[in-house]
């Protein structure tokens, strides 16, 4: 099952993300897929927001740091793999620790880890393109395993 | 005073022997450009890989070359933050490694201070409070400096770094790395009136930044006009130079907006622009302009200075020093990866 949304902002995928967080668990994986600019690290603003991380804290984009942490009622690591290049480049970052714990992981660019290195339980959120401002939003819970 | 600075948060190992902060003895750098450019940015892994190799042969060069020996070393400045930790990490493990075995002092850096104190070097640093842009690959930070007090950080990038920006753009265009360097020289031949760019300010009293809107705006205009990277398509109704150039303007006039607003309120003559960016050509064009027109003191500094090295590193070290002193504890210091 999938539930499809149009938002028409930046503010309106801030605010989706915000309804979206407020069902995660410490633990869970989110998987953002979309292009280049088209909301993964905006929608994850508002998932910082329903886990209490406060609005002055900005969540910046992790393309640098790979790996940014932030302390809110549950911990958020919000991971950026857009420079990662094979599973050897995984290996230094630390990531099964920080999927298989007890924070909220949402994961940018997750197909760097290609299709196994990806946890059986998980949200897959993709981004597409509309138009300028428009972004079709499609939320999705993967179980694979039993 | 003389104090050995080491720097690894991304890029190139470096380190510098600095005395009193001002006196360059020694300064090396080994920079990963060609280890990375197949990949198109700094690739975590082959980054700290290199500086496990390049981290002991730069520090002897560092010292080699300073004429000075181990002993004569007052202290240690590291690089603890922000970067990427596993980079820091190697950085951080030789200073450690280095103060215990000699019994030396460490002193912990903030990158950005470093940056912020590389405006200064080779000349008088400024007699009043100043504002100061640091602009790079990772980085957009405003701070108002006072002589003798910690930096205070005025505003910062919500989303994208405006390096990132670019590099994010010259990828998407095919351009190389370092994305930077690539478009300022597209830029010389282009247009940056040719496509109107959005400016994003975050409204009039705001210090911070935004750079996430315009890289969205060139990812719309390529999925419009068609991608240079798009061999199906033999002509382009655009001029990539012009696209470049455009870019460029739009992130150099927010940059220089925000750093006038910022100078004027605070009430300062004193204005710095370092990191990465500050290499920048148009930047560099458009900031001297600027300070003619305000009667600015307007430092930029020598293009070796504006990207990561240790002397940066060594010379806010020893600003650090003079405020906070040594590091209590040699084993309580850690890799940050978010640090402002």
């Amino acid at each position: 099952m999938s539930e499809k949304y149009t938002t028409r902002s930046p503010e309106e995928t801030v605010a989706l993300g915000r309804t979206f967080g407020s069902r995660l668990k410490p633990g869970d994986v989110v998987a953002l897929w979309g292009d280049l600019g088209s909301g993964k690290t905006t929608f994850t603003r508002g998932i910082a927001q329903s886990l209490g991380i406060p609005p002055s804290i900005p969540i910046t984009s992790p393309t640098f740091t790979i790996i940014n942490e932030y302390l809110g009622t549950t911990r958020l690591y919000h991971i950026d793999l857009y420079r990662i290049r094979g599973s050897e480049d995984v290996e230094s970052i630390a990531l099964r620790e920080i999927l298989y714990g007890n924070g909220v992981s949402v994961i940018e660019w997750p197909d760097r880890l290609g299709i196994d290195g990806l946890p059986e339980n998980r949200w897959d959120i993709l981004f597409d393109i509309l138009d300028e401002n428009g972004r079709l939003i499609t939320i999705e819970w993967i179980s694979t395993g039993d | 005073m003389i104090i050995l600075g080491i720097e690894s948060s991304c890029d190139e190992t470096a380190a510098a022997i600095v005395e009193r902060g001002r006196i360059i003895r020694s300064q090396v750098v080994a920079s990963q450009i060609s280890v990375h450019s197949p990949y198109g940015g700094v690739v975590p892994e082959l980054a700290s890989r290199k500086h496990v190799e390049a981290i002991i042969p730069v520090i002897d060069k560092a010292v080699r070359e300073s004429g000075c020996s181990l002993d004569e070393i007052d202290a240690i400045g590291v690089t603890c933050g922000p970067g990427l930790v596993g980079s820091l990490l190697v950085g951080i493990a030789a200073a450690k490694a280095i103060a215990y075995a000699l019994d030396k002092p460490l002193i912990p850096v903030n990158h950005l201070e470093g940056h912020l104190w590389a405006a200064f070097l080779g000349g008088d640093p400024p007699s009043g409070p100043s504002v100061c842009l640091v602009v790079s690959g990772g980085h957009t930070a405003l701070y108002f400096v006072k002589p003798g007090e910690p930096p205070q950080l005025l505003g910062t990038t919500l989303d994208d770094a405006a390096g990132e920006a670019f590099d994010k753009v010259a990828k998407l265009l095919g351009l190389g790395y370092p994305g930077g360097v690539v478009i300022d020289r597209l830029s010389e031949q282009g247009n940056p009136q040719a496509v109107s760019f959005p400016r994003s300010f975050l409204g009039r009293d705001s210090f911070d930044f935004s750079f996430s809107g315009i890289k969205t705006a060139v990812v719309n205009f390529v999925k419009k006009f068609g991608s240079p990277l798009d061999s199906s398509k033999e002509i382009l109704p655009y001029r990539v130079e012009d696209v470049v150039a455009s870019f460029q303007e739009a992130i150099v006039d927010v940059l220089l907006e925000k750093t006038t607003m910022a100078a004027e309120r605070k009430g300062v003559r004193h204005v710095a622009v370092v990191g990465g960016v500050a290499a920048n050509r148009r930047l560099r064009e458009r900031f001297t302009e600027r300070a003619m027109e305000k009667g600015w003191d307007l430092r930029l500094p020598p293009l070796a200075f504006c990207t990561d090295n240790a002397v940066m590193i060594a010379a806010a070290a020893y600003e650090v020093w003079k405020r906070e002193g040594f590091c209590r504890d040699l084993f309580s210091v850690d890799a940050l990866s978010r640090w402002y």
